[in-house]
């Protein structure tokens, strides 16, 4: 298991619970993978409060070659974009090029920063919102290749040339996509802070399944927390989203 | 600073404010815009991600903080050694109770008089120090490679057993938390002597923790002596309170700002040791600090609904009268003085005609976290208790449910002083309509079925004790040269949609498009003052307010066009940007056509909180009516529907009062079937459920898409000048016992402590037989 799965689950023990962590070290690269290896993770629908957890989903982990040795990290500085605070001394860091809402982003990360993380922190894509940081909420929802995927699970380094759309790329310029105008009608958010994963969560199963039943469209939410209650809500708008996507609007 | 301990939402004490009563403007006739169903004048921003929420501010050269927290129930910190933290990579800044620094030392609030890191940790997640680094995750790392030695020490986690006399001492005052509570009026006694029937029973509900989607937490910006705060907060004018005075600063010197904020239920309401300690970090940095809770953290550390016990003794009559309640219960708001019994005994007191109560309350000290005001303080646990009872009882007589509600509806607030008659009841409206809305003859006569599958319905009432909202609460309204309009006003949208109803407020007086207002708001440094959006008063709060700022522009402005017309002033209305002559439309102005208004660019219309009725009470009703379906031999409740009836008074947006009964429904199902604090009280105090995954919030698979809501929309124009009462916290009140009661219909099994999880479920129908 690579480090970032297993100490996140390992957090309890810390006297800080210290999410937002790996628990590596700054100075321990993870270990490799060897190629084709696949772990569990993301996007997790099949979620009831006393039903077990149905994990679905599975993504290639993508081996982590792209670390730069430390003498060779300030020619390659050039090449990121958005890393305005230059890294301590000692850190070693990974090029990955990701291919985000269609356009590439190269960028220099920590193997062990999550994909949530460079999105909100360093590209300023903060629509996609953190609210666990362990796979739980679905507030960092966002498609990977089409399909939901929990981006606080999913490290950055993993994602090398993989298509990920966010709520920012579902804009058409400053319009909003069908399904964020559905959200609108519906008033299918209170706070709004799961709203974003819940829209992507909703993109990807109508990308999937164009006209979903009730009990699909309930299943398929439903590994996305809404702590102020808006389901019966969200449900409407996932069904005015179809809707709309169908009727010329989208 | 207030305190805030048992008033957490609002001022003492009388306070200035205009219009005097005598001047306050006709309520609402017919309106065009006010009551409508609208999407929400932000819900751009909230589905295309562009809403900065505090937690997603990114400043230039800005670090990030984390905080070390005790890892033991209760601990004396001896030693921290911080040096190789500091030494770390990325490192900026650190703190601990042995830095010296007099803000770290002295109490941090009037709330919870503890030091900032204080080395005596009574709770688990105590503060002990804190890091700002170049990236989260060098934060942690530092965290990590702080050598902190505890000595641990006895704990209790449990208040029942935490008053026995070996109990290990939270406080030196001992684990009572304060005198019991004493209420009374008419005589117990002699109330249960005439009763025909008299029942008793014990209830509890468990520990809830709040875990908004986003995480307490704020950027903190220092420019020389001057702070300011993006917080994720449900006040922003409390945050300014608690910083200023706890770092010992002017008030003009810190500014906060919290545009949006992802939840808050009660555990947002003032500045948190978080806030205080980013400030810290960023001054000792001299950079911009953004300081995020883990969700861990908002666990252990930022609030909860206190647990509580209670024991509850009724007395009724054949005919339904109630003749006598008595109460006594005990909570616990942690290791502090933090609420632990509030507004426990409040619907017992209140919900319905009684002549001869009798409550007691004792808040108890254990070994962990504080708890806040969460949705409702103290009146879900009594629903669960009260409206349980209230259906034993009514089977007892064998009366229909609804109907000894029914019989007991009161007209006045007998648990105020002075017995004052409330504004408006809408609460027999609630019963009535709901229940035929819900088809609940017809429902609680059918069969629960033959098979291991059991239906049931039930049903509770329910008030919430304040949500009246009052002053102070001041409201600027702006029109600018071309007739389009701002609105300025401190409150915070937590989510209920407040901007949404202010602006159609602002249209239904100025005749202008919703979406086409501009808001200002939840910013101390260019808002008036607003108390923080809790306690459902926001909306009775501000619509009032903002109603009086538009009048007050609106005059200014039609005083104009009648000088410029050479009309009365009575004799002109404003639509669609225009001033409209009533007898002749076709002269109808063009605001921006306004000679008076191009000359002053801009006209201001100021509005202030009038007083509430003196000697009358304003409240929201509820009753909530559900039907659900238990599996006998799993113990698995499906919630197959419920419907909602609430008096709140006039309905200002119908789709975001909707979304607030759904929400509330959503929440209460929580408190009755999945939410509970689990601590480790036999071996280590510990809190074993810090996450949500074995914290279980309902999902989008707990609750019934077949949700209805049903407003009495009656106004309460003596209540306030929009007529509106709050709907936030009433609509999570009765929901719980409602489903409680259900259960109890399909089984015969009655789930006295929370949650109805399929294992007590299980339990319970094993021995009384009734399992499958």
């Amino acid at each position: 298991m690579p480090k970032r799965t297993a100490s996140t689950f390992a957090r309890d023990d810390l006297p800080a619970s210290a999410a937002g962590a790996t628990g590596a070290p700054h100075h321990d690269i993870p270990s490799r993978e060897p190629p084709g290896e696949t772990r569990e993770l993301a996007h997790r629908p099949g979620r009831q409060s006393e039903g077990l957890t149905g994990v679905v989903g599975r993504l290639r982990v993508a081996q982590a070659e792209q670390t730069i040795p430390l003498g060779q990290r300030h020619e390659s500085l050039a090449e990121c974009q958005v890393d305005a605070a230059p890294p301590a001394e000692g850190e070693r860091l990974s090029k990955v090029t990701l291919v985000i809402n269609g356009r590439q982003r190269q960028l220099q990360v920590e193997p062990r920063w999550s994909l949530a993380y460079v999105l909100r922190e360093r590209l300023g894509l903060s629509g996609t919102k953190v609210g666990c940081d362990r796979g739980e909420c679905g507030a960092c929802t966002v498609l990977i290749d089409g399909v939901p995927r929990y981006a606080c699970m999913t490290l950055a380094v993993e994602l090398e040339g993989k298509p990920i759309t966010t709520v920012e790329g579902l804009m058409r310029g400053e319009e909003l996509g069908p399904t964020q105008q559905a959200f609108v009608e519906e008033d299918a958010y209170q706070c709004g802070y799961c709203t974003c994963g819940q829209i992507m969560a909703a993109e990807g199963l109508l990308r999937a399944t164009p006209t979903p039943s009730l009990d699909e469209i309930r299943k398929q939410m439903s590994g996305n927390l809404c702590r102020c209650g808006a389901y019966p809500h969200i449900f409407a708008a996932v069904g005015r989203a179809a809707e709309l996507r169908k009727g010329g609007a989208s | 600073m207030r305190n805030e301990r048992d008033r957490p939402y609002w001022i003492e004490g009388d306070v200035p404010h205009a219009p005097t009563p005598d001047q306050g403007p006709e309520p609402w006739g017919e309106t065009k815009i006010v009551g409508t169903k609208r999407p929400r004048v932000d819900g751009y921003e909230r589905v295309s991600g562009t809403a900065v929420y505090p937690t997603d501010l990114t400043l230039p050269r800005m670090l990030y903080g984390a905080i070390l927290r005790c890892p033991h129930a209760h601990a004396r910190v001896t030693a921290v050694d911080t040096s190789a933290a500091e030494k770390m990579p990325g490192v900026e800044a650190v703190l601990s109770a042995f830095t010296p620094d007099d803000a770290a030392t002295t109490p941090h609030s009037a709330f919870i008089r503890a030091r900032l890191f204080d080395p005596h940790c009574r709770y688990e997640g105590e503060t002990v120090a804190a890091v700002a680094a170049e990236t989260p995750y060098q934060a942690w790392d530092a965290v990590r490679a702080i050598r902190a030695e505890y000595e641990r020490l006895p704990f209790v986690s449990d208040e029942r057993r935490a008053l026995e006399p070996d109990a290990p001492k939270v406080q030196d005052e001992g684990n009572q938390a304060g005198d019991t509570q004493h209420y009374s009026r008419g005589d117990v006694a002699a109330g249960f002597a005439e009763a025909d029937v008299v029942l008793e029973e014990e209830y509890r509900t468990e520990c809830e923790i709040h875990t908004p989607m986003e995480p307490h937490g704020c950027v903190a910006r220092w420019d020389g002596d001057a702070l300011t705060v993006w917080e994720s907060t449900q006040g922003v004018y409390n945050v300014q309170n608690g910083v200023a005075a706890s770092l010992g600063l002017p008030l003009s010197k810190v500014r906060v700002i919290g545009h949006y904020m992802g939840g808050g239920f009660g555990s947002k309401l003032s500045a948190g040791k978080y806030t205080l300690i980013a400030a810290l970090l960023a001054k000792r940095a001299a950079r911009p600090v953004k300081l995020v809770l883990t969700r861990e953290e908002t666990y252990l550390a930022v609030g909860n609904r206190p647990p509580s016990n209670m024991r509850l003794k009724a007395g009724v009559k054949r005919d339904g009268t109630l003749t006598a309640l008595e109460y006594v219960g005990t909570g616990s708001g942690g290791a502090y003085r933090a609420g632990g019994i509030s507004l426990l005994d409040w619907q017992v007191r209140d919900l319905y005609t009684c002549p001869n109560v009798r409550t007691e309350l004792t808040d108890i000290y254990i070994n962990a976290g504080p708890a806040r005001p969460f949705r409702a303080p103290g009146h879900p646990q009594c629903s669960w208790a009260l409206e349980q009872m209230m259906d034993a009882l009514a089977e007892a007589i064998g009366m229909d449910p609804v109907q000894l509600r029914l019989r007991n509806v009161p007209t006045t607030s007998q648990a105020r002083d002075g017995n004052p008659p409330y504004t408006t009841t809408g609460f027999r409206a609630c019963l009535e309509e709901g229940a035929r809305a819900f088809g609940w003859s017809e429902a609680r006569a059918a069969a629960s079925g033959d098979g291991p599958v059991k239906r049931g319905v039930g049903m509770a009432g329910g008030l919430w004790g304040y949500g009246a909202g009052g002053p102070p609460c001041t409201v600027f309204v702006k029109v600018f040269a071309d007739g389009s309009v701002n609105l300025n006003m401190g409150a915070s949208d937590i989510g209920t949609g407040t901007k949404t109803v202010m602006a159609m407020v602002v249209a239904e007086e100025l005749g202008v498009d919703p979406d086409a207002v501009q808001i200002d708001h939840a910013d101390t440094g260019t808002t008036a003052y607003a108390s923080a959006s809790g306690g459902s008063k926001t909306v009775p709060t501000e619509s009032p307010t903002v109603r009086a700022a538009a009048l007050d522009a609106k005059r200014q402005l039609l005083q104009l066009a009648a000088e410029e017309l050479g009309l009365d002033v009575a004799a002109l209305r404003l639509e669609d940007g225009k001033v409209v002559p009533a007898g002749d439309p076709s002269q109808a102005k063009a605001l921006s056509e306004l000679r008076g208004l191009r000359q002053r660019r801009m006209i201001t219309g100021v509005g202030h909180r009038g007083p509430n009725p003196a000697d009358k009470a304003t409240c929201p009703f509820a009753a909530q009516f559900c039907e659900v379906e238990v599996n006998t031999r799993t113990g698995e409740v499906k919630i197959v529907r419920f419907v909602a009836a609430h008096d709140s008074g006039r309905v200002m947006n119908r789709l975001t009062y909707q979304n607030q009964v759904f929400g509330g429904i959503t929440m209460g199902i929580g408190l009755g079937m999945t939410e509970v604090r689990v601590l480790d009280g036999d071996q280590t105090g510990k809190l074993v459920n810090k996450n949500w995954h074995d914290y279980k919030l309902p999902t989008a698979l707990d609750v019934p898409a077949d949700m209805t809501c049903v407003p009495i929309d009656v106004p309460d124009p003596e209540a306030n000048i929009a007529g509106a009462k709050g709907i936030g916290e009433p609509a999570t009140i009765p929901t719980a016992a409602a489903l409680a009661n259900a259960i109890y219909h399909a089984t015969g099994v009655r789930i006295t402590e929370t949650p109805a999880s399929p294992i007590k479920l299980v339990q319970a129908l094993t021995d009384a037989g009734k399992g499958a």
